[in-house]
Parts: structure tokens; sequence; C-alpha cells
């Protein structure tokens, strides 16, 4: 029999609070039961786990709070399949399954020195979040910190605190955009890749963050190239339908890569390597 | 090397009831029209004078086998929060695997680089690894769909085998690969016939000449990154495929899984399963999105991951042990071979 870690097994874990983001996204607070695990427990921000409601199985999400925070862990869950399902029908106190922590993570170590230009697009503010709140707690070793969030509409927005807190900030810049506003939008009406050649980030010494949906990110990335950014410096993290976790079960490969292991977190350089099967 | 002695065809039952004693012996059997492997405990139903329908895969990776289980209990202190109690079961039993054909056995060297290694180990699998041997019958004559010499193998590979038998007139010459191979031998009442090896080394001989000319695949990996953009190429190669997933649940060598949880009332498991890559729900999202939304697309993962990915990953090793169950047992014929050729000489 083998001594080995049982990559399969869950943390027992339970839900401390549930935030209700926007209509079809909730955030989810757990710790771990076993608190030494809990105290022990290490990731780096952009690192995934897998959330299991036992009885309908488990998916994968990122840890969206950031490792200087270690209160709880935290996970937003849209609602869309079975899985994500049985999670919101969860609440405080109820418990869950955590394998923490998988995958690969953003570079903020080499990141350090440079200025930082996050483009999130609707859920995928989740996993800038987690880096964006790391960087803001290690404030010092970063130069200019500029977000751009999109979503849809002005009802999609997720973290209403935290964006409150990041606008009122002075030391980094936050730009909203609703694809479509509506009469108390203060902010910007449009699409993100739009707004952000508008904004000009500069590309000097700067690395760009992004994450959205699919056609977001393809768009993103061509705004990015017009303003100068090198493949290199734009980094995404990418979402496919994973099992396993740990680079064995076989679905969320692209060509060699297991976004699971290998990934989620590639540079656009990286990607450009990679067979066309996003 | 272990010396090659001569097992009577007659003294197998002995020997299979010898192992039947002390560990599980599965060997292929006959269910209807399949020859399927199951537990034996002496030769009267073991069937070695064909390729068996289903490879050894079940042996150490079961088509189902369950990862955990889990049970939910009301507490004292809050009657409402169902505390969960979570209890792993990794289970293996000392086994032989008699009777397999060597690419079939040679399915888990392929299995192993994935399931064990630096990175990470699957204890399930391990657990099963371990505790499994194999008395293994080399082939005397190829079958139409064979094809192990393509991929670095032959009708008498002893890769991963404990015991190699290879078909003589009257029995089999029997050789020893590793210890353990040979602990089990020890079990046999062999004898020693004069000329045994070179007898076996004819029939291997044989075997290997009735084969036609193997082609070098090393270029494949690449030619099919040149081919990945043609999805009319694709198409064309699985235009008779249904995505029935025969050939990869006959597959020694396919390894991908599912996972999922079954319940009822306040206790369940997590079960693990084989899964099938050509079933278009493989990758299917929530979100709706499917990077691999057509069979075109999935037979090219299908045939990139044997013949591209995996040997790029591993020194390249092909993932494929030529022992021709998908061509066989394909309802429509498609024919891997014909797709790497296709592939390769596009």
């Amino acid at each position: 029999m083998c001594d080995c870690k049982n990559p399969y097994l869950p943390e027992k874990a339970t839900i401390l609070e549930v935030v209700q983001e926007t209509a079809n996204i909730k955030t989810f607070r757990v710790r771990l039961d076993d608190e030494d695990k809990m105290k022990a427990f290490t990731f780096e921000p952009g690192q995934v786990g897998q959330l299991s409601v036992f009885g309908a199985g488990e998916s994968t999400f990122v840890i969206n709070s950031p490792p200087t925070r270690m209160d709880y862990l935290q996970f937003s869950v849209m609602e869309a399949g079975e899985v994500t399902r049985a999670l919101h029908g969860l609440k405080a106190g109820d418990k869950v399954g955590v394998r923490a922590p998988l995958g690969n993570a953003f570079p903020a170590q080499q990141m350090k020195g440079k200025d930082i230009v996050f483009v999130g697009g609707g859920i995928g503010m989740a996993p800038l979040r987690t880096l964006l709140l790391y960087m803001l707690d290690n404030r010092d070793d970063y130069g200019k910190i500029t977000v751009l969030y999109g979503s849809r509409s002005p009802a999609d927005f997720c973290y209403q605190e935290d964006l409150d807190e990041w606008m009122a900030r002075d030391d980094m810049e936050l730009v909203l955009t609703a694809d479509t506003g509506s009469d108390d939008w203060q902010h910007r009406v449009g699409l993100i890749p739009h707004v952000l050649l508008d904004m000009e980030p500069t590309a000097k010494n700067a690395v760009a963050v992004t994450c959205g949906p699919p056609i977001m990110i393809k768009f993103t990335v061509q705004a990015l190239e017009k303003l100068g950014f090198a493949h290199e410096d734009i980094i995404t993290t990418l979402e496919k339908r994973m099992k396993c976790g740990v680079g064995i079960c076989g679905r969320c490969n692209i060509g060699t890569k297991y976004v699971c292991a290998d990934g989620p977190v590639f540079t656009y350089a990286e990607l450009k390597e990679l067979p066309n099967e996003l | 090397m272990a010396k090659t002695v001569f097992l009577p065809e007659e003294n197998l039952d002995a020997w299979i009831k010898a192992m039947a004693a002390e560990r599980r012996v599965m060997a292929p059997v006959r269910d209807h029209e399949a020859v399927v492997y199951a537990q034996v405990n002496d030769a009267s139903a073991v069937e070695l004078d064909t390729q068996a329908t289903e490879s050894p895969k079940k042996a150490i990776f079961p088509q189902t086998e369950t990862l955990l289980s889990f049970k939910r209990m009301k507490t004292a202190e809050s009657p409402d929060a169902l505390d969960i109690e979570i209890r792993e079961s990794i289970e293996a039993e000392p086994t032989v695997v008699f009777g397999a054909r060597p690419c079939g056995v040679r399915g888990f060297a392929m299995f192993d680089r994935v399931y064990d290694n630096k990175r990470i180990t699957d204890p399930y699998y391990k657990a099963r690894r371990d505790s499994t041997h194999f008395v293994t019958i080399g082939c005397d004559k190829p079958m139409n769909a064979c094809f192990c010499h393509w991929v670095d193998s032959g009708p008498t590979d002893d890769d991963g085998t404990d015991v190699l038998l290879v078909p003589v007139e009257g029995g089999y010459a029997a050789r020893a690969v590793t210890d353990e191979g040979k602990k089990l031998l020890d079990l046999a009442e062999t004898t020693t016939r004069k000329g045994v090896k070179a007898e076996a080394d004819a029939v291997a001989k044989q075997a290997l000449e009735a084969m036609s000319e193997a082609p070098d695949l090393s270029d494949v990996p690449a030619k099919i990154m040149d081919a990945f953009d043609d999805l009319d190429f694709w198409s064309e190669m699985t235009a008779a495929c249904v995505s029935c997933g025969a050939c990869t649940y006959l597959c020694p060598t396919c390894y991908c899984f599912n996972i999922t949880d079954e319940a009822a009332g306040l206790s369940g498991k997590r079960i693990r399963t084989w899964d099938n890559c050509m079933n278009h729900n493989y990758t299917q999202e929530a979100s709706g999105h499917n990077p691999r939304p057509t069979k075109a697309h999935r037979m090219r993962n299908r045939v990139g991951h044997k013949f591209g990915y995996y040997p790029d990953l591993h020194d390249g090793t092909i993932l494929c042990c030529g022992c021709g169950r998908c061509i066989a047992r394909c309802p429509n014929s498609v024919d891997i071979r014909r797709i790497v050729m296709r592939v390769k000489e596009r």
C-alpha cells in the first residue's frame, strides 16, 4: 500500500458565509474543519481548488481570496450546471469538500517592480481579485496598478464592497464599464476592449493580466497588442471542464498541456505555441 | 536471463489451481460471443487460443471503482447542519493476470507514466499495480488487426510481464522475467526439454515475419500538429465513427476517466469510471462551450493524444500497444492505422 497523499481525497470544510453577488453568482467563504491544516494551508494567487458538494460532485474554481488574508478561502460560483446549482443551495454552516491548491499561479514575484494592468470580464474578475488583493497587500513591490472591470450590465458586477474600496484608494485606478448602462450608472458604457484602447495604459515595463469569457479575452488580447504589450507580458488564466485536477483524467488538455496541472495560468506567448483548441 | 523451461499443456490446470489458492487469478474466459477477463480457480474455462475481446485493463483499473464514501450525520449542537464523514477506500487484492497477450500487458507501462510519476501518484492505481503480476502468452501468429510491431513491441515482448509463455508443441516454453515471476513459475510443474528455447525463438520469429513491414512513426507527432487545423481532413477520417466508445473501452492504453457522485439518503460515494473521449459530453462545459464540439475534433484529440502528445511528453513512447481491438471491434471499421498513415503521408 502506498503512503503517498491521496490527491482525490477532499478536506472537509465549513461554509462561513455566502454572499449573493449577482442574480446567478454567489461567493462562498470556507474554512477547513481541521484547524491545523487550515493554519498550514499555503497557496499562490491564481491557484485553483475543487469544491465538492457530496452527492452532487466536484467543480473547479479559483481561490479568489489572497494568501495574505487567510481567515477563509473564498470561491465565487456562477450557477451553470449540476454542481454549481447544488452549491447555490448551500448556506452558512453547511459542509463542503475542498481539494486545493491545484495548478500553477500568476508569476507574482516576477511581476514585482512593474506596472500592472488588470482587465476582467464578468466572473473572470475572480482570479484577478486574488492577485490584485495580494499586490495591494504588498503595495510597495509593484508600480502603477490599473483595473478595468466590465460586465454585461450594472447588475452583473461582483465584489461590490471591494469595488467601493478600490474606487476610493489613491494608489490604484479602477475603471468600470457595462456593455449596456442604466439610468443611474455613473461609469463607462461600452465593450471592454474599446474602453481599454481608450484608457491607453502604457505598455512600458508593464504586465497585463486578463480573464473573462473566451470572446472577450480574444479581443482584449488584440487591444493589448495594439497598445504595445509583448506576448510574454499578457497573462491569462483558462477554464476547462476538469475532473481529477492533477493531470491524469485527460479532458482539460490542449495538446500536451493540461490546464489543471500545467495551467490554468498561461502567458499569451505560451498560448500561441499551443494548438488551437480553446 | 532466467532459463526457459517446458510447461506441458496438461500441467496448466494444476498450476492455475496452485496460484488461485493464494491469490486472485484473472484469465480470459468465454462469455457468449466475447472472451472477457474473469476470476478463475482452474484451467477449465480459460481461453488461450485467441486474443480476448477485452483487454486486461480492469484488473488494475476497474471500469468502476469507489474513490471515497461519505455519510451525513446530524449533530446535537446544530440539528439542521449535517456534519459529514468522509472515508477513502483503497483496496487491492493480490492478483495474477493469466493468459493476457504481450500487448495488453504492456498497456500498463503506458498507465504507469501517467499514474505514478514524479508529480503525482494515484494511490488507487498504485495499490493494485503493486499487487498484480502477469503470466503472459506470446503470440504464435498475428491476427488481421495486430500491429504491435508498429509501436516498438512484438508478438513475444516481455515488457511488464513476470512469466512469459510461448506456445510450442505440446505445451509452452516458460521463462520467468522477474523475481515474482520466478516464484510463480516455481508453483508449476515444469520439465527441462532440450531445445525448447530454440523452439520458442522460432515461434517468435515466425510470428514477427508474418506481419507486414512496420512504418517509422517518429515524424507523426509533428505531422499531427501540421494537420491540426485541417478540420476537413479530420472530418473525413471520422466520417464513419458513431462515437460509440468501443475503441476506448477495449483499449489497453486508454486511461481517461470520469468522477461522479452517487448518493441515496444521507450516504453516498464518489466513483471513478472509465470515460470515452469520443463522447460529445466529454469536454462539454456548463456554460455551453465545448472545446471539442464535433467528432472530428474528438478524433483529432484521440489520435493526437496517442500518437503525438503522449510521445512528446514521454520520450517518444506511443500511447498504443498495437493490439488492434479498436480496429477489430469498431462497428464501422474505423482503422486507427489508416488515420495515422494518412496523417503521416498528408
